[in-house]
């Protein structure tokens, strides 16, 4: 029996430089950065991507206060997503509804927060917040929204590092295919700027971005690039099997073409271009695709010297010289790092290209690396294109996770 | 510390912990779950809050003395005076 054909039909978000997708599609057009400096616990002054999305939008007071940041980004773009896709959400079964959202990690910031207001009370534990458990559980973020939402359906979070925002729509896809849930929201989200202890680990590793002009800081391809920019942020999506969008009249930003989930088993930090590149083939394969068909890739690259380059390399191995219809493109030099949220939340950037068949550029190269140098790479201006039918997102992580996503423009 | 004095302290724990309820015509003998949205979790921030500004220390066992603002001030009022005299 072929699989059902999968939609999305709906689009929340909140990024450094926006909080709704039109916002952001139209800075990552004109070239809009949206990194700041933030003060870290213990560390100063740090370059970071902060949201500015209203909290209280969809959120009383004391859920924000006893929620966490995740948890809220969650219920904003969730909440935004489903506006978005025209729902009556009111007449959709509750228990039919699942939400799937992939984090990086989840439970630092509030242990960090926890052990430094005990530190103000000599470490006496019974200071420890009652709070920490709910808190800091792994399913917290898609927790808090079945909360906000009043949807009773599975709802948990994707733990698969920086590709977890792309985990997240994969794995709606096949619950909906399996006919689990009949509507689903999901993709990923981040609150890692609230924890010091991933800035202090990435600087451990040298893999901290500096540059005096934070708008600048990010800048995968570029040969000063000198490390990650951590950013928070969110994207959520409506995803619906076809039929059921259809019925309801639903508008169609696009179709799951195909998607891979594969593992380096080769190092617990450094990327694997073999693993990447047999990745990336297969979400081809499943997707009925030769590389040709593809027009736009968007990249993982998170500037740090050698996670580029690697990553050049296994685009260089699957689309090589002979796809002229082939752009690439990467919005980490606009946001930052989002984490958990990078892969959904750069799939977003690009939707609008069905629409525009405008690939919006890699901003921030100034110096092109060598190694870098891929055909149809997309520089510092966007670039009007023949034809977008397809987009193929990558979405990389520590411990040697790679997932690729495929959509295609939604033809009946 | 006088009794309203004492119910100040504790409206003052609850503007924060429940930031979206209006505390302006709250009534002293009524108990606080009866006419707030206050869960089980607020009840413990309210002793948490107790311990961490005023040093106050509420037993499990006396939980039940924090359910009106009028209990509250019975029971606290003096444990309030007893630091103050302490200090």
């Amino acid at each position: 029996m072929k699989p059902s054909r999968i939609v999305i039909t709906g689009v929340g978000l909140t990024a450094p430089n926006g909080n709704t997708l039109a916002e952001f599609r139209a800075n990552l057009l004109a070239g809009k950065a949206g990194i700041e400096r933030m003060e870290i616990r213990y560390m100063g002054s740090q370059l970071a991507g902060v949201c500015h999305y209203d909290p209280l939008k969809y959120q009383k007071k004391k859920e924000v206060r006893v929620g966490t940041r995740a948890g809220s980004i969650s219920i904003y773009c969730a909440r935004e997503a489903l506006a978005d896709s025209g729902v009556n959400f009111e007449t959709l079964p509750k228990d039919r509804v699942g939400i799937y959202i992939g984090c990086t990690e989840h439970g630092n910031v509030e242990t960090e927060n926890e052990i430094y207001n005990i530190s103000k009370f000599n470490y006496d534990t019974k200071f420890w917040s009652h709070y920490h458990n709910p808190r800091t559980v792994a399913n917290n973020p898609a927790g808090e929204t079945s909360l906000n939402l009043g949807t009773t359906g599975p709802a948990y979070t994707i733990g698969a590092a920086c590709a977890a925002g792309n985990m997240g729509l994969i794995h709606a896809t096949q619950m909906l295919r399996l006919g689990e849930v009949d509507f689903a929201i999901c993709g990923g989200v981040s609150e890692s700027i609230h924890t010091f202890g991933i800035f202090a680990g990435f600087k451990s590793q040298n893999a901290l971005a500096t540059h005096e002009n934070p708008l600048k800081a990010s800048r995968p391809f570029d040969l000063a690039r000198n490390g990650i920019v951590i950013s928070e942020g969110g994207a959520l999506y409506t995803l619906e099997r076809l039929e059921d969008a259809q019925a309801r009249g639903a508008k169609i930003y696009a179709e799951i073409a195909g998607y891979h989930v594969n593992s380096d088993a080769s190092d617990y930090v450094l990327p694997n271009p073999v693993r990447q590149t047999e990745c990336i083939r297969s979400a081809l394969v499943r997707a009925g695709l030769q590389p040709a068909d593809i027009h736009i890739v968007n990249t993982h690259a998170t500037a740090t010297p050698l996670g580029d380059i690697q990553e050049c390399e296994a685009i260089r191995a699957v689309f090589g010289e002979n796809c002229p219809e082939t752009h690439i493109n990467n919005t980490k030099s606009y946001i930052g790092h989002c984490m958990g949220a990078a892969g959904a939340l750069e799939l977003a950037g690009n939707l609008p290209s069905f629409d525009d068949l405008t690939v919006h550029p890699t901003i921030n190269v100034d110096h092109l690396d060598p190694k870098c140098d891929l055909p149809g790479l997309v520089l510092n201006q966007p670039h009007k294109a023949a034809k977008v039918d397809t987009i193929l997102n990558n979405s990389f992580g520590m411990l040697g996770i790679n997932s690729t996503l495929i959509v295609r423009r939604f033809v009946p | 510390m006088t009794k309203d004095e004492c119910k100040q302290v504790v409206l003052n724990i609850i503007a924060d912990i429940a930031p979206d309820e209006d505390l302006s015509n709250v009534k002293p003998d009524v108990r606080l779950r009866d006419q707030l949205q206050l869960d089980s979790m607020d009840f413990l921030d309210i002793v948490m809050e107790l311990r961490k500004r005023h040093g106050i220390e509420v037993p499990e066992a006396d939980y039940m003395q924090l359910a009106s603002l009028d209990s509250c001030a019975e029971y606290l009022t003096p444990k309030f005076n007893a630091l103050a005299g302490k200090s």
